[in-house]
């Protein structure tokens, strides 16, 4: 039983997103809401044991139908991947809770949609191979087409359009990676690929780089790098409430999958293709943090102030990664997590004040109060703190161990400004927002629309996460750096009897 | 062979990324199928071109590698799917936005 455990959070939202839709479940709304509640109480239950199992033992593998790697498809439970489940299991725990409370009730299908959303997160953090990294990245990418116009709207329509058409042309780009990856490594497993890299041969260098960095342009399209970030403050801001909250999840499945192809594969021990992405990434993450944080002071409305700040985090991350070393991904993936949980937070005030605000919903202009303020600017107050790194809450500890992991020569140089700047352009932000949203108000209020316990609890939740990961900072930072670790070292080989398709084959 | 395939490939590619490059849902949906067409094929190839070549062993003198085409399979149903999506969506854009330009206007 304990052997098959990987394959749970793949399994469990498959299962019940296909019984969702089947007659006992398909439109009975409370059936449906606590089928998919339980879903996420096991899927939490399952990554904590996974995390369990990777911190005791070295990074598992598991085979499909029992197909041995590196022809069958390989799912891997090491550290940094059972960090991430945990990650999207919470999320998704808490956006579900927020959903509840009547979101899901905007159109169809919400919750298939948001099992199979889970499915293609989880299964695109396990995969072990680079072609099934590209079928959860489809798998996640059409539930989040669905879940991104569910309930409607021109203005969703028209983000829409842009976010399928740009991801579209990313698969073809995916692909052709892929193509020209396996004509010259002759393998898609990612530990395979890692020992293969060095001993290429010299005319396939140019090529396996070209596919190296293609991949990069899709990565880089799905985390927000530079040039590829434009449809991202658009298709959040639009986006209903709980959906852009789990989106917050989506620019993260881009940072992670550089770090397992772009740090493990291409990395150190890469031979002539070490490497290949760092000198991209170090001009076009810290052109994506000053682009970040130039939006970030012109944005009109408290959902769009969050896009922008999902754009910031994905600079900064970009930038850990362009350091590439352990403990710069360590610092990275701390702050992954608390910047993930934090935009997600603000997404879901964000929804709070845009629906007890009536008709100036949460543009930052002089309007009637909203019926609660006291609660929601508490629960605005600590989510500003958090995001614009003030003690004693975990952007302050993320935004530390960022710097420290700059070092102190050049690199320090680099990074400092553009951190520090973020910060204090946040902070100027959250303060305009702050003032405008809950004090700046005439009249009285027009509407009696009232937060939901659900909505409160899902924000509690996920607020409560930044003190507990300062609490237990010590205990997380242990784990974060044993995943580092575990990332830029080399993988262990994969059985000596098996080779290449193509040996065989000759 | 290699030579042809290829240009087929590249000529494929290269309308599909102009008509891509288009401002009209329409020719973005066709350019998407297109690139997805160059897609499948450029997989194909990646296992190497083999002629009279079963992909199982012990049926003919050469081997063709057999995961390329499982792969090009995955790829088609998925393209697939996704074209179907993008097109429904693009009606539906016509339907919301009355026109059919990718950025809803019509300046």
């Amino acid at each position: 039983m304990l052997q098959h455990l990987i394959f749970f959070p793949v399994l469990l939202p498959l299962l019940a997103g296909i019984f969702l839709l089947l007659p006992p479940l398909h439109g009975h709304v409370q059936r449906q809401r606590v089928t998919v509640f339980l879903v996420n109480i096991l899927l939490l239950a399952s990554a904590v044991l996974l995390l369990q199992q990777s911190l005791q033992h070295e990074p598992q593998m598991y085979m499909m139908g029992n197909w041995q790697a590196p022809f069958g498809i390989a799912l891997v439970n090491d550290k940094l991947a059972a960090i991430m489940l945990l990650l999207s299991a919470v999320l998704g725990f808490a956006v579900h809770l927020y959903a509840c409370a009547g979101d899901d009730q905007r159109g169809p299908f919400f919750h298939p949609l948001f099992m199979f959303q889970l499915m293609g997160i989880n299964g695109a953090f396990l995969t072990g191979d680079v072609f099934n990294l590209f079928v959860f990245f489809e798998i996640l990418l059409i539930a989040s087409y669905s879940l991104l116009i569910h309930g409607g709207g021109k203005q969703r329509t028209q983000a829409a359009v842009h976010y399928v058409f740009l991801n579209l042309v990313g698969s073809a780009f995916f692909l052709f990676g892929l193509g020209i990856i396996y004509a010259t490594f002759g393998t898609l497993n990612l530990a395979d690929m890692a020992h293969k890299a060095a001993q290429l041969n010299s005319e396939d260098v140019a090529l396996a780089k070209a596919g190296g960095l293609l991949l990069l342009v899709v990565f880089g399209l799905k985390a927000a790098l530079l040039p590829l970030h434009f449809w991202l403050p658009r298709t959040y801001a639009h986006t209903s409430t709980p959906v852009a909250a789990l989106f917050a999840i989506m620019t993260k499945v881009g940072i992670y999958s550089i770090w397992r192809v772009h740090t493990a594969v291409f990395g150190e021990f890469g031979g002539e293709l070490a490497n290949i992405a760092i000198s991209w990434l170090w001009p076009l993450a810290l052109a994506t943090l000053v682009a970040g944080i130039i939006a970030l002071l012109a944005s009109q409305t408290l959902k769009m102030l969050a896009a922008n700040l999902v754009v910031v985090s994905a600079g900064s991350l970009l930038l850990t990664i362009a350091l590439n070393t352990p403990q710069a991904t360590a610092a990275g993936l701390y702050y992954l997590i608390h910047s993930t949980l934090m935009a997600a937070a603000l997404f879901l005030i964000a929804g709070l004040v845009h629906e007890q605000r009536g008709q100036a919903q949460d543009r930052f202009v002089r309007s009637r109060p909203v019926n609660q303020p006291a609660l929601l600017g508490g629960l605005f107050f600590i989510a500003a703190l958090a995001l614009i790194g003030m003690p004693p809450l975990s952007g302050f500890v993320g935004k530390i161990m960022l710097l420290q992991a700059a070092g102190a020569g050049a690199d320090a140089a680099w990074i400092w400004p553009p951190l520090l700047i973020s910060g204090l352009a946040a902070l100027i932000m959250f303060s305009r927002a702050g003032t405008t949203l809950f004090w700046r108000v005439q009249g009285t209020s027009q509407n009696q629309v009232m937060a939901h316990p659900l909505q409160i609890t899902a924000i509690i939740v996920l607020l409560l996460t930044s003190p507990l990961m300062v609490i237990w900072g010590g205990a997380l930072t242990d784990m974060t750096i044993a995943a580092a670790n575990e990332l830029h070292r080399l993988p262990q080989p994969l059985s000596p009897a098996v080779s290449t398709l193509q040996e065989v084959l000759k | 062979m290699e030579t042809i395939y290829a240009i087929c490939v590249g000529i494929m590619t290269a309308g599909g990324v102009f008509l891509v490059l288009r401002g009209y849902t329409f020719a973005v949906v066709l350019g998407l199928t297109l690139l997805s067409y160059a897609v499948n094929l450029f997989l194909f190839a990646s296992g190497r071109l083999v002629i009279n070549g079963a992909a199982i062993l012990g049926e003919s003198e050469v081997y063709a590698d057999p995961l390329p085409q499982a792969l090009v399979l995955t790829a088609i149903v998925i393209g697939f799917a996704m074209t179907a999506f993008a097109l429904i969506l693009a009606l539906r854009a016509r339907a919301d936005l009355g026109n059919d330009q990718v950025d809803g206007d019509n300046d």
